[in-house]
């Protein structure tokens, strides 16, 4: 009997591996996904566009304008000579912010007076929008306590942030190791999703039932590719987030490697159970699309899941993506220990043995 | 046009529109899937931070430290819970329990009083670095207005040498919503163009029924256009209740013209169109060209679009990258006429480069389709 | 030909419908360059129904797409309705009807849309459809089922659809691929009767490539393709008169069919042993009168000259290179089954399959007796292969039951199965692995292990002469070796039982008569087969069968029992004139009813 299954899991392995095309398409997008996606899914805001529209001609408004020049956050694209400049200006996307000194402002600030300056952002894109102002702002306020300080009178408190885990606050740190969960997900889906279709479609599924085989051990034989290419997978990424992006593993691979095989095992049943559902390979790929694309969005992989509205946040439960996600980033960024998990392993166990136990009970009721 | 001509395409168009409309999984990817899309990001995708969990330790319940935490009350951004102590907020901060941590230390109020200017600890959790940054801007607002207060209630006026107005333009409310939808559409019609006509080509190989086209009297473009009409008018419709949705229900303003989107939009489905048909004759297996529609138009299109990512904060590489985009140019002059209105200087240059890639893509796909078998 | 003919032929159109001058082409797969056809130069006359006949990899269907213009030849010219092909493909397509092997109808249209599609591509005028519409559905025996999707009607009716679609507008050449592989007798004889009405009716010339060597009979004119080239383009008559003098029939009643069959064909003066009815027909190397001295004396044997037909002829031509290398192909079982031959092997009784309203299998009966061969036949759709899924426990019961070896496949342990062999309808091995690796894990799904595998693969080697192809894909396995792959499969584990579900379906003449060589000598070492075909001469191998109709049993016995009642003028009925006739009748009563 070890022997039968023994010969089932091979032959899975080869059925998948042995073509050439077929290992390409396992192995290569997932890696060309992960360095374009690495880089292209960033929420930080570099060299922002900024143009300046400088009323003013004294001294404290050009140094003002110097700590913008200076900043690595902004370029700058331009002086502006006259007010209807601007509005082209931001509407032909040309300058995703206008930074407008006001009239005597250097003579204001001589008399005490506050110098009146208008930032105009471009406000398309919302998150880009509010990032570009927070930069303005924190220039700003240090630009201000600076010059209070000088004067002898500073502001009455200070604020002083820290943040913990993350101190440069690269996005990149947040979507890289999220990305070790997207793509194990999709390979291991599409792998296990497809197998039972492709051989339903191709006739050897019968030929396959008739064999001695009992349907838990074809059951195993289709889940085993799918747990190691998506393991194998998962730790070829997170080698790749490692030593590549120079994202920091705080915590340890063996927190991580047992809640990856509980999310792998959960998406297999997900998968074989899809594969019992459907008869022809269309069907299969769009069952896994039909799940992929909302358990990403839900999982809280690109935004947070405390944004979405209750009935929203109630159904990310049911995403085994969302628990791993939260795991894989805790690991590498804190270095949080297992017992921080019980509330993301209880549930993520509690899917892959409810949708394991679906697909064999399916699987041995839809195997005609 | 010859009469056999205008026959030949009527029935193809009729034959692929019956074929459309008794295959649940197109309907589906046609109706289903955009609808489902709309309502996951109209609804449930926010980029906007709201009732972040913060923590508040006030180690003296006087009133300057009481004033400046009360803030944090009024806000819909946080839902603050106290701390007794520090320590006891770390570890909360730890388990992921809040978010951030507002620390108002012993000696804050005598400091304040005497003018010693006391700091205030800020600790946000990193991890999420975008939610963190919200958080911090956020903080630092309550923190101004709390040093205006306080200003005003010392009878004075707090004058900063700068005195900083903003004005967000176009969506004053900073609403994600109104950025996210009209880049689903884009989503949303790219995977009604590229990988539902990705199938297309690919199913007549497969089955064998394009041998059968191929000796009949239709020529190669006859049936390359009798195959687009029906997907076009299926995209459209998709597009259509799409815009409905987004106006209606999610109330996204529509400050440029109707006719201009509608135009742009029957732009970029046919350039989708053309890249499903292009997948569709190189791979004439409806499995690989599945995944490479995926691939190389679904995800892109997710991910390198500028739909969630701005493009203006990814590496050189990538940016010019996503110049090979076509839903780039798409989402760049929808998000323009949805928000801003009818500016030229954006939608022509974009439109122009659909119609590169269009050209691109339909000159391949009629290129590569005669009526041969090799 | 007659003069008459000859003249009317001038008359109404170009002395050639089609001729190939010289045509040669070649396809290059995986760095290597195979010759399809080479140098091939033939002329089809005008108005008549040319056959176009070789084993598989011929180059039937690569002459057939050069005709149609999908290919374009490396050298040479063809010249179609007096348009040059290579140089006006379009305008050929625009006169030339093509029917693909696979024909593209559209499962998810209807019949009546599936015609309106090829009408508007064929720019028939919509005044001219109903008419034509009208016409064509009657001759294909379709009326009734316009309406209905393509996807639902039997293979059948799908095959004659496509002819129907082809035909929409009359075209003057008709070129027709294999149009009745995996056709029953009933809709082959009606696809024919279409064919010859439409060369009678309408002029048409037709092209007509086939796998059944008896519709070579039926063609006025024969061009035997072999390995690329033309060995002879002739009269089936011409080709018969080749072997005149060398066929014979041989009776000898106190041996059985098969045993007769298979002492006959180790007979050095024997080229072909078939078996046909009671007797086995014979092909001999020359025309010396057959003397059969290898047969034991004590036999009496009949021998009696038969008229030479076409298969006869091909067969005599293409056998010497076509034989393995195991001389006569038979197997020999390590294991032998177990001995009582009365057993009921296979038992189903009332066996019921629904699906909605639909009765698949309306209470079948049968029972299969230790070591024979057990046919089931039908028209496409008639339930046979549901009646095998569920005897094969891949298909659950509605009601009634049905026993292999004493067990319900279904519910038996799954040590149960292997006791049974499976050979499906369609090569269903794993074509992405190597011939070795489809053995390795097949004998290892059913228990094998350690040098009794290592011992049955290389037997499974052995037998099936797969040497030269161990290590290729199955995929790119030439048909007949696809097939002995698929039955070194099916027998590695010894089974006491065999299932063979059309396992000859589209394989050429020679490689199914090998096939049966094999199977006859299983069936002689105890093994229990239970087979499907629609090869009616394969049905004489069959020990007994039933033929099925709508999911029911219509007739239960031997081959020559059923053949009985349709003897005419004492002259002795095929299997196949049984079969239609059983048909017929059961068509009738149900309309009387």
């Amino acid at each position: 009997m070890g022997g039968r299954l023994w010969a089932l899991i091979i032959k899975e392995f080869l059925a998948l591996f042995r073509d050439k095309k077929s290992r390409m398409a396992v192995i290569l997008p997932p890696l060309v996904q992960l360095l374009i996606f690495g880089y292209a899914a960033t929420f930080d805001l570099e060299h922002a566009t900024l143009a300046i529209f400088n009323q003013d001609q004294g001294n404290f408004s050009r140094e003002l304008i110097g700590r913008f020049e200076r900043s690595t956050g902004f370029d700058i694209v331009g002086y502006l000579q006259s007010e209807s400049q601007i509005t082209p200006l931001i509407d032909g996307e040309g300058a995703l912010l206008v930074l407008r000194v006001g009239e005597q402002c250097s003579q204001k600030v001589a008399l005490g007076e506050s110098c009146p300056v208008q930032v105009l952002i471009d406000g398309r894109n919302s998150n880009t929008a509010m990032l570009a102002l927070n930069y303005v702002r924190t220039i700003i306020t240090t630009f201000n306590q600076e010059k209070a300080a000088l004067k002898g009178n500073g502001l009455p408190a200070q604020l002083n942030i820290r943040a913990w885990f993350n101190p440069n606050l690269e996005s990149r740190w947040f979507i890289v190791p999220g990305i070790i969960a997207l793509l194990a997900m999709i390979v291991t889906l599409v792998v296990t999703a497809l197998s039972v279709a492709r051989e339903r479609e191709a006739g050897t599924f019968d030929q396959l039932l008739v064999t001695p085989l009992r349907p838990w051990e074809i059951l195993i034989g289709k889940a085993m590719p799918g747990l190691i290419v998506g393991v194998g997978e998962a730790s070829l990424i997170i080698t790749v987030t490692v030593f590549w992006f120079k994202v920091p593993l705080v915590g340890s691979l063996l927190v991580l490697y047992p809640a990856l095989i509980i999310y792998i095992l959960s998406i297999i049943g997900v998968g074989l159970m899809i594969s019992s559902f459907s008869t022809t390979l269309q069907q299969a790929l769009l069952g896994a699309f039909l799940f992929i694309v909302p358990a990403v969005i839900l999982s809280g992989f690109s935004t947070p899941i405390a944004n979405m509205p209750q009935i929203m946040q109630a159904m990310t439960y049911l995403d085994p993506m969302r628990y791993f996600l939260t795991i894989v980033r805790r690991v590498f960024l804190e270095g949080a220990g297992l017992h921080y998990f019980i509330h993301d392993l209880w549930p993520m166990s509690l899917i892959a043995l409810v949708t394991l136990s679906m697909a064999t009970w399916l699987f041995r009721h839809r195997m005609y | 046009m010859r009469p056999g001509r205008l026959m030949r395409l009527k029935g193809m168009m009729r034959k692929e529109w019956l074929q459309v409309i008794r295959d649940p999984s197109s309907i589906a990817i046609a109706f289903f899937l955009p609808i489902l899309l709309l309502v996951i990001f109209g609804y449930g995708v926010s980029l906007d931070a709201q009732d972040v969990r913060i923590g508040i330790v006030v180690e003296q319940r006087d009133q300057p430290s009481l004033s400046f935490v009360g803030g944090f009350e009024q806000t819909p951004y946080f839902h603050p819970s106290t701390f007794l102590s520090i320590q006891e907020a770390e570890t909360a901060l730890r388990a992921a329990e809040i978010d951030g941590i507002v620390w108002v230390r012993q000696t804050f109020g005598s400091d304040y009083l005497t003018g010693q200017s006391p700091p205030i600890g800020l600790i946000v959790n990193g991890v999420d670095a975008n939610t963190a940054r919200l958080i911090q801007g956020y903080v630092q607002g309550i923190w101004g207005s709390w040093l205006e207060q306080q200003a005003e209630l010392r009878g004075g006026e707090l004058t900063p040498p700068v005195q900083l107005e903003q004005r967000i333009w176009y969506n004053p409310e900073v609403r994600s919503t109104d950025f996210l939808v009209p880049g689903v559409l884009a989503v949303i019609m790219t995977l009604i163009g590229a990988l539902l006509t990705a199938l297309v080509i690919a199913r007549e190989w497969e089955r064998g029924t394009m041998e059968a086209l191929l000796v009949s009297r239709i020529s190669a473009p006859e049936i390359l256009v009798g195959k687009l009409i029906p997907y076009f008018i299926l995209g459209m419709g998709g597009l259509l209740i799409s815009l409905a949705m987004a106006s209606f229900l999610f109330h996204v303003p529509m400050r440029g013209s109707l006719w201009l989107l509608l135009t742009t939009s029957a732009l970029f489905l046919w350039v989708a169109l053309g890249m499903g048909f292009f997948i569709s004759t190189v791979f004439k297996s409806q499995f690989v060209a599945a995944l490479v529609a995926m691939v190389s138009t679904f995800l892109p299109a997710f991910i390198l679009s500028g739909f969630i990512f701005d493009i203006r904060s990814m590496p050189d590489l990538v940016q010019w990258l996503t110049h090979l985009i076509a839903a780039r140019y798409y989402v760049s002059i929808l998000q323009t006429l949805f928000l801003v209105g009818n500016v030229w200087s954006v939608i022509l240059p974009n439109s122009a480069a659909l119609v590169l890639m269009g050209l691109f893509f339909h000159g391949i796909v009629y290129r590569k389709t005669h009526k041969k078998l090799e | 030909m007659t003069a008459s003919s000859a003249i009317s032929s001038q008359r109404t159109g170009p002395k050639q419908a089609l001729t190939l001058a010289d045509v040669s082409k070649t396809f290059s797969v995986e760095q290597q360059t195979i010759t399809a056809l080479n140098q091939v130069s033939c002329t089809i006359t005008p108005q008549k129904v040319t056959g176009l006949i070789g084993p598989d990899g011929a180059g039937k269907t690569t002459l057939m797409r050069l005709c149609s213009g999908l290919l374009t030849p490396e050298s040479g010219e063809i010249c179609a309705l007096g348009i040059d092909v290579v140089a006006q493909p379009l305008q050929v397509q625009a006169s030339v009807g093509y029917m693909p092997q696979r024909f593209g109808l559209y499962e998810d249209l209807s019949v009546l849309e599936n015609l309106d599609l090829y009408a508007d591509l064929q720019g028939v005028a919509l005044t001219a459809r109903a008419e034509r519409y009208d016409q064509l559905l009657s001759m294909a025996g379709l009326e009734k089922f316009r309406s209905r999707l393509a996807g639902r009607l039997s293979g059948g009716m799908k095959q004659k659809l496509g002819l129907v679609c082809t035909l929409v507008r009359p075209p003057r050449l008709l070129l027709l691929d294999e149009p009745t592989v995996g056709v029953d007798p009933v809709s082959r004889r009606e696809l024919w009767e279409i064919v010859y009405h439409l060369v009678e009716a309408e002029g048409m010339t037709v092209l007509l490539s086939t796998a059944y060597l008896d519709e070579a009979e039926r063609c006025a004119e024969v061009i035997l393709i072999h390995q690329g080239r033309i060995l002879g383009h002739k009269t089936p008559q011409e080709f018969s008169d080749q072997v005149a003098g060398r066929t014979w029939m041989v009776r000898a009643d106190s041996l059985g069919k098969r045993s007769l069959q298979k002492q006959i064909s180790h007979d050095p003066e024997v080229l072909d042993a078939l078996v046909m009815g009671k007797a086995i027909r014979v092909v001999s190397h020359d025309t010396s009168p057959l003397q059969l001295t290898q047969l034991a004396q004590e036999t009496k044997v009949e021998i009696t000259a038969a008229a030479p037909r076409f298969e006869d002829y091909f067969v005599a031509t293409l056998k010497e290179e076509h034989s393995n290398g195991n001389g006569n192909g038979e197997i020999a079982l390590a294991q032998v089954g177990s001995k009582q031959s009365d057993d009921q092997v296979i038992t189903v009784d009332n066996l019921v399959r629904q699906f909605g309203d639909f009765y698949a299998v309306n209470h079948v009966s049968f029972h299969v007796h230790h070591g024979e061969i057990f046919g089931l036949l039908g028209a496409n759709g008639a339930g046979k292969t549901t009646t095998f899924r569920m005897l094969c426990g891949l298909l659950p019961i509605s009601s009634g039951t049905c026993t292999v070896a004493g067990m319900n496949l279904r519910t038996a342990a799954a040590a149960a199965r292997a006791r049974i062999g499976y050979m499906a309808q369609k090569f269903s091995l794993y074509e992405n692995l190597s011939v070795m690796q489809n053995l390795k894990f097949f004998s290892s799904a059913y228990g094998l292990g350690g040098a009794r595998r290592q011992r049955q693969i290389d037997w499974a080697i052995e037998t099936f002469d797969l040497h030269d192809f161990i290590s290729a894909e199955s995929q790119s396995l030439p048909l007949g070796y696809k097939q002995r792959l698929a039955l070194a499969v099916a027998l590695m584990h010894e089974p006491e039982v065999l299932f063979l579900d059309e396992p000859t379906s589209g394989v050429d003449p020679l490689a199914r008569r090998e096939f049966w060589v094999q199977i006859n000598s299983l069936a002689d070492q105890g093994v229990t087969v239970l087979v499907t075909t629609h090869f009616m001469e394969e049905a004489e191998y069959c020990d007994r069968l039933v033929i099925m109709a709508e999911g029911k049993v219509l007739a239960e016995g031997t081959p020559e029992s059923m053949k009985e009642s349709f003897e005419r003028d004492g002259q002795e009925a095929t299997m196949e004139d049984a079969f239609i006739g059983l048909l017929e009748a059961n068509t009738a009563k149900r309309s009387d009813a």
